[in-house]
């Protein structure tokens, strides 16, 4: 994929999202972060709890309004528009959440839910109802579901639905957060084939939040790593995994439990310290430095920058720049 | 390992709850052993019986709503099931521990978590206060939980995740129990934190000897850390072997989706993964026959209405699966030494 040629689709600019916690504590979710998506692509971003990749994708899509930077989808930045236009925005981009049993209206029937972004924007209720059967149809429910209510379901159904609402406008771009890490195993794989068909038929781009590193790589492109609040390492997904460059990356390669008893056993892992810090008013370092075997009093001091280490290949490490 | 000795042992367990919806079967003849040292992993997806499985072994399902339809379990040659309310507190104070799947929510919020760890001496006249609390702080010292005299002192809520967890751990493991059952014990964590918690099992296996039965959903941490797994589905063991034989050698077709259906670090780019597709069965009105015939892609009409028989295939290999009778037809899955086991039969 040659990335010079493409127009982005998403361009996220700088964006800062912090949150007060008292008087003077803030906690920054997320901070300075750039990145672009192009179209037709699933970018991966994952890392671990708490290290804002969910408040990320919350930005992109207005759920959270950004403290400073911009958001840029299509031309044009998301903070700043009219109201007709916010519309047209909403139609376009789309959210997949992370739990099913949270994310869906308990008091309202399937053909409500799938149903309400249509006629918001403005479809006839007889014309909604076929649209809505045809969603149901596409994401493997039936008709027959279109009057029950979310408690019917089993969790990996009302994923479905939840996919379903997701599709109804007509959205050429969708951000996943979780969309799987609430469902059995054997569900799992029925979701990400789902996903990709979809991506598949209808050419949508996706921003795939996860904290699984081996679903990402079997989804994404490209892959964007956070650790607290920052990025730390974006590649695309061969090179990320055959090349990967920082210290955070490696261990996070490591830690994954293969499900493989003698790779499991032969695997030597790199093993992190400690706990991911507290966001709240991080030093203006590393933020890794911390749990990092590789640390020099460098990376105590000063915060590295993303560096383009190979085409396409970002790192912030101060070793990498040292060597 | 097959001739070690086993000390736990489940025949035949059947145990159900009453609801308003009806009886729910949530296990269904369940039987297997435990020998010394060893690590075993039940892994199944939700609902499958593996929670209760375990937590019959200690008797930690209220009673009502549930109950024992047959079957005994035999911990040291004696039967749980037939224990005094005297004898079964010994036995889940001493000599079995207990670590639970949300430590966020399994330790107590208002208490401190010296006195969690301790509270299994409550009662004791034969250890002084002194002694106990010594006690407490070895084990959160061997559990990997930097400065004890100050953890000691803390409420829950002032950890984080992981070392709520080894606090947990800590707990199971203050009476030095010959038999540790985590139920769960990564899932709400982090991979980072899963993988050292996972470590310290494994170091704790080797210092103290105990053996562990690990329950889980994932793969992955069953690779890692079992000697044996039994895989479980709809209430029943569908297959049982060691580590090697369930993922190398694997004999029945849902080990076989699930494994299809995980994606691994190595699968392909434009490889598909193999979902099972369709969803468990309900447990109120379980399958007559097998309970996994309505998703397998390998059913017969036998499969519907026939429970399978348990065939042999290796020492320590089991499977519950038509396709090993001898008139089956040839699939990939299908094992030339196959050897049908009677009913009682011991193995």
């Amino acid at each position: 994929m040659n990335s010079n040629e493409k127009q982005p689709l998403v361009q996220v600019k700088d964006v800062c999202k912090y949150f007060h916690v008292g008087k003077h504590a803030d906690l920054k979710a997320v901070d300075h972060v750039s990145f672009d998506i192009y179209k037709g692509e699933t970018v991966g971003l994952v890392g671990e709890s708490g290290c804002g990749k969910s408040t990320m994708g919350r930005c992109m899509i207005r759920l959270y309004e950004p403290t400073s930077g911009e958001v840029i989808y299509d031309g044009k930045d998301i903070t700043k528009l009219s109201k007709a236009e916010q519309k047209e925005f909403c139609q376009k981009v789309q959210m997949i959440f992370q739990n099913p049993y949270a994310s869906l209206n308990s008091r309202m029937t399937v053909k409500e839910i799938v149903g309400e972004g249509l006629k918001e924007h403005g479809m006839p209720s007889k014309e909604a109802d076929e649209k809505v059967q045809q969603l149901l149809e596409t994401v493997g429910l039936n008709k027959d579901h279109m009057s029950r209510f979310p408690h019917e379901f089993s969790g990996g159904q009302r994923q479905r639905i939840g996919i379903a609402r997701a599709l109804s406008v007509n959205p050429d771009f969708i951000i996943c957060d979780e969309p799987i890490s609430a469902l059995d195993v054997s569900v799992q794989a029925q979701v990400i084939n789902m996903l990709k068909e979809l991506q598949e038929e209808r050419g949508l781009t996706y921003l795939f939040i996860a904290h699984d590193l081996s679903v990402v790589k079997y989804i994404s492109d490209r892959v964007i790593v956070m650790y607290l609040g920052t990025v730390v390492e974006t590649a695309e997904t061969e090179e990320l995994y055959s090349n990967t460059l920082h210290p955070y990356t490696k261990a996070l390669l490591s830690a994954i439990p293969e499900a493989d008893p003698d790779k499991a056993k032969a695997n030597k892992r790199i093993q992190i310290k400690g706990e991911i810090p507290s966001p709240i008013n991080p030093k203006n370092c590393c933020r890794f430095a911390e749990r990092c075997q590789y640390a020099t009093d460098r990376c105590f001091n000063e915060m590295p920058k993303l560096r383009e280490m190979a085409p396409g290949h970002m790192v912030a490490c101060h070793l990498c720049d040292e060597q | 390992m097959a001739d070690r000795e086993k000390f736990l042992e489940l025949k035949n367990v059947v145990y159900s709850f009453h609801t308003y919806g009806g009886q729910v079967k949530a296990v269904r003849d369940v039987s297997f052993e435990v020998r010394k040292g060893e690590i075993l992993g039940i892994v199944g997806e939700s609902g499958c019986g593996k929670s209760v499985t375990a937590q019959c072994i200690m008797r930690l399902n209220p009673e009502p709503p549930g109950f024992f339809e047959g079957g005994e379990i035999l911990f040291e040659g004696k039967d749980v099931l037939k224990m005094t309310n005297k004898e079964l507190r010994k036995m889940r104070r001493e000599d079995i521990g207990f670590v639970f799947q949300d430590p966020m929510t399994s330790l107590n919020p208002t208490m401190r978590v010296g006195a969690q760890i301790e509270e299994v001496f409550l009662g004791r006249t034969d250890v002084s206060k002194k002694e106990v609390k010594e006690k407490a702080l070895e084990i959160m010292r061997l559990v990997g939980i930097s400065d004890v005299e100050k953890r000691y002192k803390q409420y829950p809520h002032e950890l984080s995740g992981g070392m709520k967890q080894r606090v947990m751990i800590a707990i199971a493991l203050v009476s030095r129990p010959s038999l540790v059952i985590c139920d769960e014990p990564t899932t709400s964590l982090d991979v980072t934190i899963e993988a050292q918690i996972l470590d310290l099992l494994l170091e704790l296996r080797e210092k103290l000897g105990m053996s562990i039965i690990m329950i889980t959903h994932d793969l992955g941490v069953i690779a890692r850390m079992c000697d044996r797994v039994i895989v479980m589905y709809g209430g029943k063991i569908v297959e049982k072997g060691t580590a090697q034989e369930i993922f190398y050698d694997t004999a029945h077709p849902y080990t076989k989706g699930l494994m299809g259906s995980i994606a691994k670090l190595d699968t392909a780019k434009g490889e598909k993964l193999t979902p099972i597709e369709g969803t468990p069965p309900d447990l109120f009105f379980p399958p007559k026959g097998c309970p996994f015939a309505a998703r397998c892609e390998y059913a017969m009409d036998v499969c519907k209405d026939n429970p399978p028989c348990s065939y042999q295939l290796s020492g320590e290999h089991v499977t519950n699966c038509w396709l090993q009778h001898e008139f089956a037809p040839d699939t990939d899955l299908k094992k030339e030494n196959a050897a049908e086991l009677k009913e009682g039969e011991v193995k």
